[in-house]
């Protein structure tokens, strides 16, 4: 889907936020960034979705161009004076559809995160969880192609969190999406993800790359199995060594 | 349990009307008692029952007089607010410019605008002058409060509209707009206010040189005459419209901001 190739960014305060980055993203799969805070996970989501400009390498993109991205935030970074379905309608509203065309595609999308019903919700009546869901809605409406999403459940608690874990699953394996994910959960990584790419504390930079295997489709066995245990053990040790990385000068 | 939260809040509600007032009507009638006892004569304090006959009385002339100030407020307050949003969406668009007009628009701001009312009034036209003198104080709360709203965008939601390739066109209308929304109304009801002053104060330089009609032309006039209960009659009248102007936009703006403002939030437990 796209490769980084000696992705830098230096911010004009002098800040070098992550260096030398080399990461392949394959199609439909799905890849997360495990590193500490403040190691640039962030700031590569930033760079793959063209919001900020690389100070140095490039990202190539198998088609050559970037294509429709989907990003859902930390916070879920809806627009307060719009209900759900206007929330959700923004994306198509600026790709130029119009309300008629858009709502069976927002209906829809609805339901599948399990919303159906609140289009005519506003933001503060709805729960954390049930706000995020608006904000992965609102990303996957359009049918990108890619998904990036930067600690998205991080605020919310650990019931609603596994929720929203199986709910991503379920949606990317239907969708085919490809989804770069950003968390500081090795659990939620492993639980997640295809493939754990590894950060060292800033200046970032990707330390290594481990699959993760599992029976699909995954479910909440999987969280309590000794595969599951064994491999959060694995992405631990890469992770702790990692961080032994940054304190060499 | 949601009857007693109910229940528990009508009478909060209740104290919330009921304890002022009490103390008002209660002044009230400590202020009449003082001027009955006391026999203070109506040139000196006129009690609130002669005041409110005096109102009654008075009611073609003060009624007449309060239609024309409010007028001049309106007026005011409609061409600040075209011109507060305008120029705040017109500063927002560059850093260059903001830079540019920003330094004069503070210092018309801070200059007390009754010292600015004389030099109009030879100027201008007496009701014009009035008029610009209240455009000009409601004008700069509506300007600044939209400014700062335009500018306080959640960062992220202009992330987003970057990564849809939104025009700036639609970046205003459908993103920066809206999120200055609530500093708008919150400069709305401050301008509301001060366009009344405003208004009074001009009016008041423009008594002695103008052929004003407005409520503070009739305080001077009255003023002139010595007739106190007059003068308590018509400030009673503007208070009273003060009061309702506020009112009438704070219920704008809690309704315009019900769905999504904390500001607009009942008091919840
Ligand atoms: N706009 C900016 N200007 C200057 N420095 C920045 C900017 N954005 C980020 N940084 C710095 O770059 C570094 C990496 O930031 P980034 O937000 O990418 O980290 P992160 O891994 O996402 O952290 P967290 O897990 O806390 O979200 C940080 O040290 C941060 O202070
Ligand atoms: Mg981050």
């Amino acid at each position: 889907m796209l490769r980084l190739s000696g992705l830098a960014k230096t911010f004009p305060g002098g800040t070098i936020a992550v260096t030398g980055v080399d990461l392949e993203v394959r199609g439909s799969e799905f890849l997360t960034l495990l590193g500490p805070s403040g190691c640039g996970k962030s700031t590569i989501l930033r760079l793959i979705a063209g919001l900020a400009a690389p100070s140095e390498g490039e990202i190539i993109w198998s088609d050559g161009v970037r294509p429709k991205i989907g990003f859902v935030f930390q916070e879920p970074t809806l627009m307060p004076w719009a209900n759900v379905f206007a929330n959700v309608y923004l994306p198509l509203r600026l790709a130029g559809l119009s309300r008629r065309e858009a709502a069976p595609r927002i209906g829809a999308m609805l339901s599948r995160v399990g919303l159906g019903g609140f289009e005519n919700a506003y933001p503060r009546e709805l729960s954390g969880g049930m706000r995020m869901r608006v904000s992965l809605a609102r990303a996957l409406v359009a049918d990108p192609p890619l998904l990036l999403l930067d600690e998205p459940f991080a605020a919310l608690d650990e019931i609603t969190r596994f929720a929203l874990n199986d709910d991503l699953l379920v949606l990317q394996r239907e969708l085919k999406t490809t989804i770069v994910f950003v968390t500081h959960s090795v659990f939620e990584s492993v639980y997640l993800s295809q493939r754990v790419a590894i950060m060292s504390p800033r200046p970032g930079r990707i330390v290594g790359e481990i699959a993760i295997y599992s029976l699909e489709p995954r479910s909440a066995d999987f969280r309590v199995s000794a595969p599951f245990a064994d491999q959060a053990k694995q992405v631990s040790a890469a992770l702790r060594d990692a961080m032994a990385v940054g304190y060499v000068p | 349990m949601t009857s007693q939260l109910s229940r528990s809040n009508a009478r909060e509600w209740l104290l919330d009307l009921l304890l002022p007032a009490s103390v008002f009507l209660g002044s009230l009638l400590l202020w009449e008692a003082i001027v009955r006892v006391f026999a203070i004569p109506p040139y000196v304090l006129p009690a609130p029952s002669l005041i409110l006959t005096t109102l009654i009385a008075d009611w073609p002339l003060l009624f007449a007089s309060l239609l024309v100030t409010l007028r001049i407020t309106f007026e005011a307050l409609a061409l600040a607010v075209a011109g507060g949003v305008g120029l705040a969406i017109l500063l927002a668009q560059s850093r260059a410019v903001e830079r540019a007009f920003l330094p004069f628009a503070i210092i018309l701001q801070v200059t007390p605008i009754i010292a600015i009312a004389p030099l109009l009034l030879i100027y201008l036209e007496s009701s014009t002058a009035v008029l610009v003198c209240a455009f000009l104080v409601a004008f700069f709360p509506i300007l600044s409060n939209t400014a700062l709203g335009l500018a306080s965008t959640d960062h992220n939601l202009v992330d987003l509209f970057d990564l849809y390739r939104a025009s700036r066109w639609r970046r205003l209308v459908l993103l920066r707009l809206p999120s200055a929304l609530p500093y708008f109304l919150g400069g709305l009801r401050i301008g509301g206010g001060l366009a009344l002053i405003g208004a009074i104060v001009a009016e008041l330089a423009a008594g002695a040189a103008g052929q004003g009609t407005g409520l503070a032309f009739r305080i001077t006039e009255a003023g002139y005459r010595l007739n106190i209960p007059r003068i308590f009659a018509a400030l009673a009248l503007i208070s009273f419209t003060g009061l309702l102007i506020y009112g009438a936009l704070a219920l704008i703006s809690r309704l315009v901001l019900r769905h999504w403002h904390d500001s607009a939030r009942s008091r919840q437990m």
